[in-house]
Formats: C-alpha cells, structure tokens, sequence
C-alpha cells in the first residue's frame, strides 16, 4: 500500500418510500394475504350447498340483490374519488376543502355500511344464517370482515376528522391522511374483488 | 466544622424498574423481554416433553394418562412454535436490527411494545385453558374435526384458537415494524445489498410472515365461527371440509419452518465470518438463496398432505418444488464452508453453536429431502422418522443458531461476557443429549412407530430406541439450566466485554456496550457490509471490492 489513504465513495441519498409508508405497505401486504384466504374459502365452497348431501338453499342466486349492492358499491367506489380529493386539497393547503371531502368520505362510508346492514336484515329474513348452510357461513365471514375493515376505515377516519378540526393536522403534515388514503383505496379494491367473486360471478 | 453530607447512590424502588420495563418503547428493552419470555417457554415446554419422555420409557407405562399425553404434546408443540421459536428470533431481532443497519429504534416503537405485550397475552391465553379443567389435545396442527364441537367440548379449542389469533396479531406487527425499519431507516450508505446478513433474513422472515399468518388467522377466525357461532366450515358432517382445514394450515405451517429457519441462517451468517476471521463468501448468492427459499417455500406445503390422498398430479409437484427448496439452502452450507475454509479459525461459545449447527442442520435437511420423496413420505408419514426430522432442523438448526446469536450477542446487551465454561458444557451436553434423543426416534419410525402414541407393546421392537430417547432427554435437560443459569449469574459475575469483544465488523459492536438509549451518539455513515473494517483498516477498506 502506498500509505496514503484512500477516499470512498460519495454517498447516494435514499430517495424510497419513508419508513411509515414501508410499514403500511407491510400491512397491506398481510391484509392481502388474509382476503386471498377467505375469498378461496368462499370459492372452494361455492354451490357446495345444492350438491347431494348439500344444506340446500337459500342460493346466491336466490337471495342476493343486486339493485342494492350495486348503491352500496358507487358508495364506496366513489369514496375512494373523494378521498383522494381530500389529500390533494390538503397538500395544496386548502384545509377546508379537505375537511369537507374527508367528511363526504365518511358519509359514504357509512352509507356503504347502513346498505351492508339493510341487506343483512333481508337475507336473514329470507332464512340466510350462518348456520343455514356453507353459503351463509362463507358470505357472512367475507362480506362481514370486509365490513369490520370498513368500519375500522370509519372511526380512523373520525378520529382525523376530529384533530382536523383543531388544526393538528394540517398541510404541513399530511403524511398520516396519505397513509389512510391508502388503506381506504385498498378496502375498496378488495371490495370490487369480492364484489366480482360474490355477486357477479358467484350468482 | 461543617462536613458535607456524603450524596448517597440510592437504588431506585423496584415499582420505577418495573414501571420502567413494563411500560418501555425501548426497541432493545422489547427485544429483551421477549427473550426471556421465550426462555420461560422454553422450560415450560421442556417439561411437557420430558413428562412424555418418561411415559414412553417402557412399554405399557401408566405414567401418564393417554387424556394427559395428548394434552402434553399439543401444549408442547404449540408452545415451542409460538411462544419459544418466533418470540426470541423475534426478540433478537428486536434488539440486533436497529443497531446493526444503524437506527435509533424500531420504525414504530410503541406499535413494537404492543407486539410483545400481545404475543404474551396470547401464550397466557393458550395457557389459561389448564385452569379450565384441560388443555387443547388435538396436536399442533389441530386437524379438523377433532377441534369442532363434536369432539372437543370443552373450551380448550376456544382458548387455543383465541390464544395463537391473539398473538398472530403480535408477530404481524413485529413484521411490519422490521420491514418499515429495514427498508426506511438504514444508516446513510447502507445501500440494500450492504445490508449485514442477519438483518437481510430478518427483513424476508418478515415478509414471509405477512404472506403466511393471516392465512391462519383466517382459519382459526373459522375454527372459532364453527365452534361459536355453528359455521360448518371444517365440520364434514355438516357439509364443510375437514381437508380444507388441512390445506389452510399447511399453507401457514410450512412456510412458518423458514420462518423460524431464516434468522438462523442469519445468525449463522453473522457469526462463521467473525470466528472464522474472513468476509462472508458470497454474500450476494447467499441473499438471492435467501429470497428464493421464502418464494419457492410458500408453494410446498402440502408435501404435510401426501397421505391425504390427492392426486398424482400434485403429488409430483408438491414433491418436485419441496426438493428444489434444497438448492438455495444447499448454497448456503457450501457458501459458510467456503466461508470457514482457510480461515482462523476461533472456536469462542458462539462458534462451536454454529459449527454444531452446520453439522446437524445438514443431516435434518437430508431426513426433509427423503419425506419430500412422496412414495417414501407414504411409508413413514405420521411416524417417529417425522418426529426426528422436524426436530433435528427445530434444534440443530434453529436452536444451536439462536444459541449461536444469543451467546454472540449477550456481551453487547449486557456488557458482560458469558461463562465460556459453562457455554461449554452447556455446548456438549446439548450435542450429545440431541443426538441420542432424535437419533434413536428415525429408526423407532422406520420400525412402524406412530407418532403421538402414549404408550405401545413390548414385543414391537420399539423399547431400546425409546429408552434411548429418554435418556437422551435427561442428558438435555442439564444443558439448558446451565444456560439460563449463565446467562442470569453472568450479569454479576461476567467479565466486563467492553465494546467489542469479538472484533466484529457491523454497527452494533460501534456504540458501547450496552448500548445507550439512543444507540449512537452520531448516526454512522456505511460504505462497505464491514464498516468497523474499513474505520479500522483505512489502507485497505472493504468498500473497493465490494
Ligand atoms: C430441504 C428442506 C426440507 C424438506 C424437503 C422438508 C420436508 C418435509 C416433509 C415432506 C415433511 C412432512 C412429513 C410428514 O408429515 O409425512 C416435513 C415435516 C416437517 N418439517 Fe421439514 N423439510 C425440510 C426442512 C425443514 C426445516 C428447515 C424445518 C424447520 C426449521 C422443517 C420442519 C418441519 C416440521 C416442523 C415438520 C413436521 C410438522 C408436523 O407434522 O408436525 N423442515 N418436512
Ligand atoms: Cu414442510
């Protein structure tokens, strides 16, 4: 060696995605793989029912009403419209056009579930239990968990909602509101997956 | 004549250390806390084994009660996946990963807090259920129907159940935390593939928990449906599937080995290049095998099923894709011995740990290949070969790593050095009590042995092999007192480690020992995967090779 010393490399800034964003990508990831599990479920029992030796109805095709599921859908479907308008006003500044986009976002959460609810009380009244049969015990536990991570999406949502509203979150610090737009959009991508699964091609 | 009063060091009440660790966000002091719970897992399941040990000794033992048996190795089994295995990987990677890629703390230290709280209450969830009148007796796997209603009627199955959903919820957490800490918050220069080897397994265990845990917190949400809420998922005679059950499980339960595999191969990795004194022998090979054994393990789990009777079809490519998982692993034991090869050797505690782990790992990985081989799979499936199979890579390979790691990484936590007399001892009374408790338990199986009999006849051949795992158990048994008796009396008596004392190469051996709060007091700055080298070696830096 001559002795004399040597002088590394310059160091290349990381540029990726920030350490919360990783996390929340980590966790969609598990929720993926939590609704793959129960969709298969759902499919590798589908028409189980009216099979010899099956439960017999009620069927999806029987039961399930599409006028209905198609309101709940456009709600959630444009909830995700919503949210994202709500980010971008509060990354432009504009803090009261995105309480107000945030707020309409949880009006159609909740309208998305008071339909889920409506529907339930029907199908239950057309003798659809979980108990009844495979159908009812594979629809409620995928639709049902579907709906917890809507209301869990909810009451995240009012809880942003609240600190909003006293100015702790603001356009300069919008990273939490882009993580639960995140997990929202995720929510209704699984709901189209579960909307084709269940009432398209399943019925 | 006034004298200053002498300021005297008071030691804090011991309500501020239990508040203290209680309420930590610490990612070491969490890391900690789940080593020792693991450990007191660790004996609790021991004694589980060591109890059916003693009812197998001789044929025909009233020992135990066949009720009393079952219970034995559900609560054995369960507890040393759940509650042993991923709780201390987790639990060193708690404490090695913020240090080793240069952070300050996990990515969400209070989400980790969580974690660990959780993972116990789920282990004094699955625990709680002895208290009710008894335990979970449907083994580790809890094949449908035997945890329906029908045949499990007390609420040992609900505990069971609510006890692993509970901590799977836990180690989700635990995963997400090092992903986002790994991928987000490395040591400015710490590009992906300087990333040292233990925390690279530690980010694709990750990985390969988020894929493969929810899935069975999916089933046992389903098993916990059927038994409460009268679902018929798993339940045959109600319509649903019992198969399905098994499928669900496998799909979990294979990737959960490499899950508890993995950090062992970390460890492994972190320790052979110290004792042996040279670089990691193809470092960028052994982190490619690294992904490719978490991809190609998530498509073989039904090579548990081969008996089940599918078809000829998937019994050829769920045989196939198990041997393929063979070549990345076979990468890395030829990848450590290359590593060794010409080396200086040093044979510290943590050394020998790893070299009786390259010794053992290699032979279970062997017995893996042959159950991988459907037509053999058919002979021996649900004997004792599979019993020495599983246990040979769960102890001589997780558990000689996880020695390896702890006995390494013990002088960093506590600034002490461990006993190498007693690591010693502790060392070969483990080896050979291993060896002749598994060892004996492949030619019990070749020899028509079932696993998960409480007692058999005489006349079957099974006697000596059975003795011989028994006393194989009590030679065991010693060697893990001794551990938890070094690693408590260490803490007084220890020699001081100061901050090095391996001479290692990665961050953690650059801030003291233990480490503060704040782990450094300027965050390093990384340009090669042995940073202490190049600070050490200025003329001859790692970094112009790398
Ligand atoms: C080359 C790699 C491996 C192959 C091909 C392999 C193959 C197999 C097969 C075919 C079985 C099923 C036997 C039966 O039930 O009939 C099995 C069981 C098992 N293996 Fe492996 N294995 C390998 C490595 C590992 C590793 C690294 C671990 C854990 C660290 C592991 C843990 C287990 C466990 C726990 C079981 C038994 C589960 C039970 O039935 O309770 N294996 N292995
Ligand atoms: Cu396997």
């Amino acid at each position: 060696m001559s002795g004399e010393l040597l002088k590394p490399p310059a160091i290349v800034p990381y540029r990726g995605p920030s350490a919360s964003q990783w996390g929340m990508l980590a966790f969609l990831l598990s929720e993926v793989a939590f609704f793959s599990t129960l969709i298969m479920v759902y499919l590798v029992f589908l028409g189980a029912d009216s099979q010899d030796g099956g439960r017999g109805g009620p069927t999806p095709a029987g039961v399930l009403s599409l006028g209905l599921v198609i309101g709940t859908t456009i709600c959630l479907l444009s909830s995700s419209a919503t949210i994202h308008l709500a980010e971008r006003a509060l990354r432009q500044g504009e803090e009261t056009a995105f309480r107000l986009w945030w707020m309409a976002t949880i009006v159609l959460g909740v309208g998305f579930l008071a339909g889920t609810a409506y529907e339930w009380r029907e199908l239950i009244a057309h003798g659809l239990t979980v108990r009844r049969n495979l159908f009812g015990t594979t629809y409620y536990t995928l639709v049902g968990f579907h709906g917890v991570h809507v209301t869990v999406g909810v009451i995240v949502m009012l809880i942003v909602q609240v600190l909003a509203l006293r100015r702790q979150i603001t356009a300069r610090n919008p990273h939490g509101v882009e993580l639960v737009s995140w997990y929202w959009h995720f929510v209704d991508g699984v709901w189209v997956v579960v909307f084709a699964v269940v009432y398209v091609v399943g019925r | 004549m006034s004298v200053a009063e002498q300021p005297r060091v008071e030691a804090p009440p011991w309500t501020a250390t239990l508040n203290e660790w209680t309420a930590t966000v610490d990612h070491k002091k969490i890391g900690l806390l789940y080593i020792c719970m693991s450990v007191v897992f660790l004996v609790v399941a021991g004694v589980e084994a060591l109890l059916m040990r003693w009812q197998l000794i001789v044929p025909r033992n009233t020992f135990l009660s066949p009720q009393i048996f079952n219970q034995m190795f559900t609560m054995h089994g369960t507890t040393m996946v759940f509650f042993v295995g991923m709780p201390i990987l987790i639990g060193i990677g708690n404490f090695v990963v913020p240090l080793q890629i240069g952070a300050r703390d996990m990515a969400f230290p209070r989400l980790n807090a969580l974690g660990f709280w959780v993972t116990l209450f789920g282990g004094l969830l699955v625990y709680f259920s002895f208290l009710t009148g008894s335990a979970p007796d449907f083994g580790w796997f809890a094949y449908a129907p035997l945890t329906e209603r029908t045949f499990a009627r007390g609420p040992a199955a609900d505990f069971w159940s609510l006890g692993l959903i509970v901590s799977g919820i836990g180690t989700v957490t635990a995963a997400v935390n090092f992903v986002a800490t790994i991928l987000g918050m490395r040591a400015p220069g710490m590009r992906l593939w300087k990333i040292p080897f233990f925390s690279w397994t530690i980010l694709w265990t990750s990985v390969q928990i988020l894929l493969a845990l929810p899935p069975l917190t999916a089933a046992l949400f389903m098993v916990v449906f059927d038994r409460q809420l009268g679902a018929h998922f798993f339940d045959a005679q109600t319509g649903g599937s019992s198969f399905l059950w098994q499928h669900l499980f496998w799909f979990f339960g294979h990737p959960e080995v490499y899950i508890l595999i993995l950090p062992g191969f970390g460890m492994i990795a972190e320790v052979i290049p110290v004792f042996s004194r040279k670089v990691l022998f193809g470092y960028e090979f052994m982190a490619a095998a690294t992904m490719a054994i978490v991809f190609i393990s998530m498509g073989v789990w039904a090579h548990h099923m081969f008996c089940v009777g599918m078809s000829r079809t998937l019994d050829l490519y769920f045989a196939g894709a198990s041997l393929l998982v063979s070549i990345p692993t076979g990468i890395k034991m030829f990848n450590w011995l290359a590593t060794m090869y010409g080396g200086k050797l040093w044979l510290a505690s943590p050394m020998l740990f790893a070299c009786g782990f390259l010794s053992l790992f290699l032979i279970g990985g062997l017995t893996g290949i042959m159950l991988a081989a459907a037509p053999f799979d058919f002979q021996l499936s649900d004997s004792y070969f599979v019993v020495g199979h599983f246990h040979w890579v769960l102890i001589g390979g997780t558990l000689f790593a996880t020695f390896a790691g702890l006995h390494y990484w013990y002088p960093k936590a506590t600034g002490r050095m461990l006993s190498e007399r007693i690591a010693r001892w502790q060392f070969f009374l483990l080896f050979v009590g291993f060896i002749v408790t598994f060892g004996p338990m492949h030619i019990a199986g070749m020899l028509g042995m079932p696993r998960r009999i409480y007692t058999y006849d005489a006349n079957r051949g099974w006697d000596i092999w059975n003795q011989l795992a028994t006393v194989g158990g009590l030679i065991q048994a010693p060697s893990y007192l001794l551990f938890v008796y070094n690693i408590i009396v260490s803490l007084w008596k220890g020699r001081p480690a100061g901050d090095n004392p391996w001479d290692a190469w990665t961050l953690e051996w650059a801030t003291t020992s233990p480490p503060p709060p704040y782990n450094f007091e300027e965050i390093p700055t990384v340009h090669s995967r042995r940073p202490l080298w190049d600070l050490r070696h200025p003329d001859d830096p790692d970094w112009q090779y790398e």
